[in-house]
């Protein structure tokens, strides 16, 4: 195939003679073969994106330290059964009972209008954490006073508390997407607890519910 | 009668303008991409709006597979040659120096601590056939929580991440949460995968 021929130059009749000049041409099919060959090696060893990682933060285990008190009224507890669905229910600021459970799954209008919604009434400017994001992509803002200015809002005293406890149905996926509306609707304070009996026995009685809500998302 | 004369062509084109292509692309693929890891299981991660990239040095990566198995890596080829001797020291297993040169190159791996010693002097095409039991990490024999523990020795920077499969069912995670905890590691993280991708 390769061809280093000697074309051209010397046709001219009559000339001086000289020396036969050879074509510089040289054939680059092999390289361009080997250049492709390389090229599918590195696509098929290699991972372009690097994996992404969520933060999760646990309290220190210490049975002596005292648990940080908080108002019920704040709390929402989110228990998190097995099949994607959730159940969640807030307390009564009076009786301290727990009010009656509703059921609800991990898109995008499940869970997340409700924690908007009671996360907005207890701390109004809520909202103000996009703007300050997006007063910071066009570079309005320091990074610095970004990442104070959300800190402030999201540290609210007066701010939504998310309980989420996990039943032994669910999956880690369950785990992640929970966290990831955390994330979403900008809740600063969540705890991820043990799930205790009574709670067990709620998800237990209410399996005919659970089903029935399933039905109907399908 | 005369023959027609067909005057011929060279076939050939020029191909410096398509090696010039190739190279550009074999630049940027070696430029912008780094080796797959070796994984002993496949772990379907779960999908997040998360975006803090996973750090590139310093990360001891706990691998939970779908069927509840544990797997473990330390990054890093001097620090793992001293985990794996403490490690020894702890069982009171000896490692021979070619052996813990193996073990520093090796990947993920899964296996209770008796079991390590045969997996190491196996060929990387006959680790791959092996059974892989999983590290124990029950409340009785909870051999994960010492390698956390050691890791943590040898490198005290060290960064946990958990890269677990999206059905690994929450028990697990929790017993795994739980044993770092009581290793005092209350900051990990989760590995996900970008959300619609």
């Amino acid at each position: 195939m390769s061809e280093i021929e000697g074309g051209g130059g010397d046709k001219k009749k009559g000339g001086k003679p000289h020396g036969k000049k050879l074509s510089t041409r040289v054939d680059f099919t092999p390289m361009v073969d080997l250049g492709f060959l390389l090229i599918t090696f590195f696509m098929l060893t290699t991972s372009l994106n690097k994996p992404k990682t969520m933060e999760l933060n646990m309290p220190v285990k210490d049975d002596n330290n005292d648990k940080t008190a908080v108002k019920v009224s704040q709390t929402v507890t989110v228990l998190l059964t097995g099949n994607n669905q959730i159940m969640y229910y807030f307390s009564d600021p009076v009786t301290l009972d727990p009010m009656t459970p509703q059921i609800t799954d991990y898109s995008a209008g499940g869970v997340r209008p409700m924690l908007l919604r009671e996360n907005r009434k207890r701390v109004p400017n809520i909202d103000s954490v996009q703007v300050y994001k997006d007063l910071f992509k066009i570079n309005k803002m320091k990074e610095s006073d970004m990442k104070a200015n959300i800190a402030r809002l999201k540290g609210d005293k007066e701010g939504l508390i998310v309980i989420i406890k996990a039943n032994d149905t669910a999956k880690f996926s369950n785990i992640v997407d929970i966290l990831d509306e955390m994330l979403i609707c900008n809740i600063g304070r969540y705890a991820i607890v043990d799930i205790s009996e009574p709670e067990k026995e709620l998800i237990k009685s209410s399996a005919p519910l659970l089903e029935a809500a399933l039905k109907a998302t399908k | 009668m005369a023959k027609v004369k067909v005057p011929r062509k060279s076939t050939s084109v020029d191909m410096t303008a398509m090696t010039d292509v190739a190279f550009l692309l074999l630049t940027f693929f070696m430029l912008a991409t780094q080796f797959k890891p070796d994984e002993p299981v496949q772990v379907i991660t779960p999908s997040s709006v998360a975006e803090i990239p996973l750090p590139d040095v310093d990360v001891m990566l706990i691998t939970i597979s779908s069927d509840n198995k544990v797997f473990f890596d330390l990054q890093g080829e001097h620090y793992k040659k001293t985990l794996l001797e403490k490690m020894g020291k702890k069982y009171s297993i000896d490692f021979t120096d070619a052996e813990t040169t193996k073990f520093s190159k090796m990947s993920s791996f899964g296996m209770p601590f008796a079991q390590l010693k045969q997996y190491i002097n196996l060929s990387p095409e006959k680790r791959k056939e092996m059974p892989s039991a999983g590290i124990p990490y029950d409340s009785l024999k909870n051999e994960l929580g010492d390698w956390i523990m050691q890791s943590r020795y040898t490198n005290n920077g060290v960064r946990v991440a958990i890269k677990g499969d999206r059905d690994v069912s929450y028990p697990a995670i929790k017993k795994v949460i739980n044993t770092l905890q009581e290793k005092d590691v209350n900051r990990f993280n989760f590995i996900t995968s970008m959300e619609g991708s």
